[in-house]
């Protein structure tokens, strides 16, 4: 029953993911980073206890909701993607890419850190979703969701080997700091200058 | 009290209250006062050690707790404090100067305390967590109010997050290592990791594209300060790295991993500051250039390697006020900061294009310039191993010696009969004459900063032996 859990899990991951590198409206890509969360606090319960791995939840939620009310009040002329490449079936076949790298690493990965496969996969498959993210897009806001999805998959995998309350702390201190950094991009060009 | 409690959140709080002020000369008065306090507590206040006054006595401890993990500031660290907390108040008693005060103060201090935090935290692995949260803090400092943010400036946040993760991650394969040294494959998958995470924290070569970018599109004076005080404790933090785990220091490739990473960081940042036409830029590939020396002197091993390493400390963080404090007086003449728009500005902007031009060559190593002799000294290290790698930082050296001739050059080129004037104001006048004196000072005189790092090799157990 856990094992078809975490292969749920793994798929929510994997449909977010893509959903977020697909999505051209930010009321999507929020909604869709909520979701991710989500499953990052299913897989990351396998090895943590609940109480501490809804921390994981709580944190991508609070960074979601400093996103959506930055993104409310934002001009939605910026809100185009002036990087290239701009295609989706260009970012679907480099989505499938990935997936097929992320699976021929998770194999090793799982044998090698004692995992299950979804919980392996599912965290090299975040990783890598937003390092292509990161790599096909310049805008502040999809930046910021691609090191947030990075920083998911991450902490999935360390979950695994480091049940540090400090790390915990200072890693959902980092992911909030990242959404309000996001949040601080997005709210620049509406500043007066002095 | 406890000395990460008076060095990490006292600075902190300050920090916090300080962006309460509007009054540029009240927020520097009170950082400086401050910071200078701070420098002096760390030069003479023992830790441990109870301190007896009439009735009342007073005991500084070295740790403090925080959810289950330690800050640590034991006495070896006091001379590294004294130098990090001393430098920052040039930095800060710098800036109203150039009305960057209000902003760099206050984030300023609170970086440095993050950065502080970070070299004390045990374990040291989980340094690189308060670094990215340095990072986090240093984004407001580095974006211009009003203005889309860069693209160095977004690829500075994600390189430094990256850094983040594969540090962490190796830090859970250095503990295994602890437990079974004989583990080959485990020695080398911990030393790529190490190896990238220190690649994008250090802004190693190829990933330090963003130092340039950044350089242009934000205020020359926050900039030099933050690529001033990332690189000097990313690299404090590589040198506890290879201080407290000995299989890295033996790995036999480091060396020669090292040297080559710091040549082609050397070089490269030489030859392409030669052919930089913005003056911000410029400044960016000499501090590329810095690194580069930095990761040499880490290479030439031992002691030797190590008093080198902090030789370069006071002549880089001068040369940075300097630089920077012209680029901003500069800019505020010319924004775009290019070359040919500082033609003939010598007449107009004396002090200014000199700090340029002086504070540039002290970074090639200029002699009778305070980078002189621990430049001089690496050359001289690296001769005894390789001539050919020499040659190669002498073409590096040559290269930015090249760009700050362009710059006198550029600036010098005055029309017949243009009347010399000084359009500095007083202050920022006075301030570069003080930098140029203590650049000259330090190249005549380097003895002079000998006891701010007598003392520093202490803090590395197993290097500083």
């Amino acid at each position: 029953m856990i094992t078809i859990l975490n292969w749920i899990a793994f798929v929510i991951a994997l449909a977010t993911s893509v959903g977020l590198l697909l999505q051209r409206d930010w009321r999507w890509g929020i909604g869709l980073l909520a979701t991710q969360y989500l499953s990052i606090f299913w897989l990351v319960q396998t090895h943590w206890p609940v109480s501490m791995a809804s921390v994981k939840l709580v944190t991508g939620w609070m960074a979601c909701a400093v996103l959506g009310i930055a993104q409310l009040n934002t001009d939605p002329a910026q809100e185009t993607e002036a990087s290239w490449p701009q295609g989706r079936l260009f970012r679907l076949f480099t989505a499938g890419i990935i997936m097929a790298t992320t699976f021929a690493l998770s194999l090793r990965a799982s044998s090698w850190l004692v995992l299950s496969l979804p919980i392996a996969w599912g965290s090299l498959l975040l990783v890598g979703m937003g390092l292509l993210q990161l790599g096909i897009s310049a805008q502040p806001f999809r930046v910021i969701l691609g090191l947030l999805t990075v920083l998911a998959g991450f902490e999935i995998l360390y979950a695994a080997v480091e049940s540090s309350i400090l790390v915990a702390a200072l890693l959902s201190a980092v992911n909030l700091g990242l959404a309000l950094t996001g949040a601080y991009f997005l709210s620049m060009p509406q500043v007066e200058k002095p | 009290m406890s000395a990460p409690f008076l060095w990490i959140f006292l600075p902190l709080i300050l920090a916090g209250l300080l962006m309460l002020i509007r009054n540029q000369k009240v927020i520097a008065l009170i950082a400086c006062s401050f910071t200078f306090f701070l420098t002096l507590a760390a030069w003479v206040l023992p830790i441990d050690t109870a301190m007896i006054f009439g009735n009342w006595s007073f005991k500084l401890t070295s740790s403090f707790e925080i959810l289950g993990r330690r800050l640590v500031l034991g006495s070896a660290d006091l001379s590294l404090l004294a130098l990090i907390y001393g430098s920052v108040v040039v930095w800060f008693a710098v800036a109203p100067a150039v009305k960057a005060a209000r902003r760099l103060i206050s984030l300023g201090l609170a970086i440095t305390a993050s950065l502080v935090a970070a070299l004390a935290v045990e374990p040291f692995l989980y340094a690189a967590l308060l670094i990215e949260m340095a990072v986090l803090l240093s984004i407001p400092l580095l974006s211009a109010p009003g203005q889309k943010p860069g693209k160095g400036l977004i690829r500075f946040l994600i390189f430094q997050t990256l850094a983040m993760p594969f540090i962490l991650f190796s830090g859970w394969l250095l503990a295994g290592i602890d437990a079974n040294p004989n583990d080959l494959g485990l020695v080398q998958q911990a030393a790529i990791l190490i190896g990238l995470g220190f690649a994008f924290l250090l802004a190693v070569f190829p990933f330090y594209s963003w130092i340039p970018l950044l350089t242009e599109e934000s205020s020359p004076y926050t900039v030099g300060f933050i690529l001033w005080i990332f690189p000097t404790v990313a690299l404090f933090f590589g040198l506890g790295f290879l201080d407290h785990y000995t299989w890295l220091r033996d790995i036999p490739i480091l060396g020669s991993v090292l040297t080559t990473v710091g040549v082609l960081m050397v070089v490269s940042g030489g030859l392409l500051a030669a052919f930089q036409r913005h003056l911000g830029r410029i400044m960016g590939y000499a501090i590329i250039m810095e690194t580069g020396f930095s990761i040499l002197t880490i290479s030439l091993g031992g002691t030797v390697g190590l008093n080198v390493f902090l030789m370069l400390f006071v002549p880089r963080t001068l040369s940075l006020v300097v630089w920077s404090l012209a680029l901003t007086i500069m800019k505020g003449y010319s924004p775009r900061l290019i070359l040919k728009d500082i033609k003939g500005q010598v007449r107009i902007w004396p002090f200014a294009t000199s700090g340029l031009v002086l504070a540039n060559l002290a970074l090639a190593g200029m002699p009778l310039l305070a980078g002189f002799p621990p430049h001089q000294a690496i050359w001289e290290g690296l001769a005894s191993t390789s001539l050919s790698v020499v040659i190669w930082v002498l073409i590096g050296n040559l290269s930015l010696f090249f760009s700050a001739v362009r710059v006198m050059l550029a600036s010098a080129s005055a029309p017949e009969g243009a009347h010399w004037e000084s359009r500095e104001t007083g202050a920022q006048r006075i301030l570069l004459a003080i930098g140029f004196l203590a650049l000259l000072l330090l190249g005549l005189f380097p003895q002079w900063v000998l006891p701010l790092w007598t003392k520093l090799p202490v803090i590395f157990t197993h290097l500083g032996q």
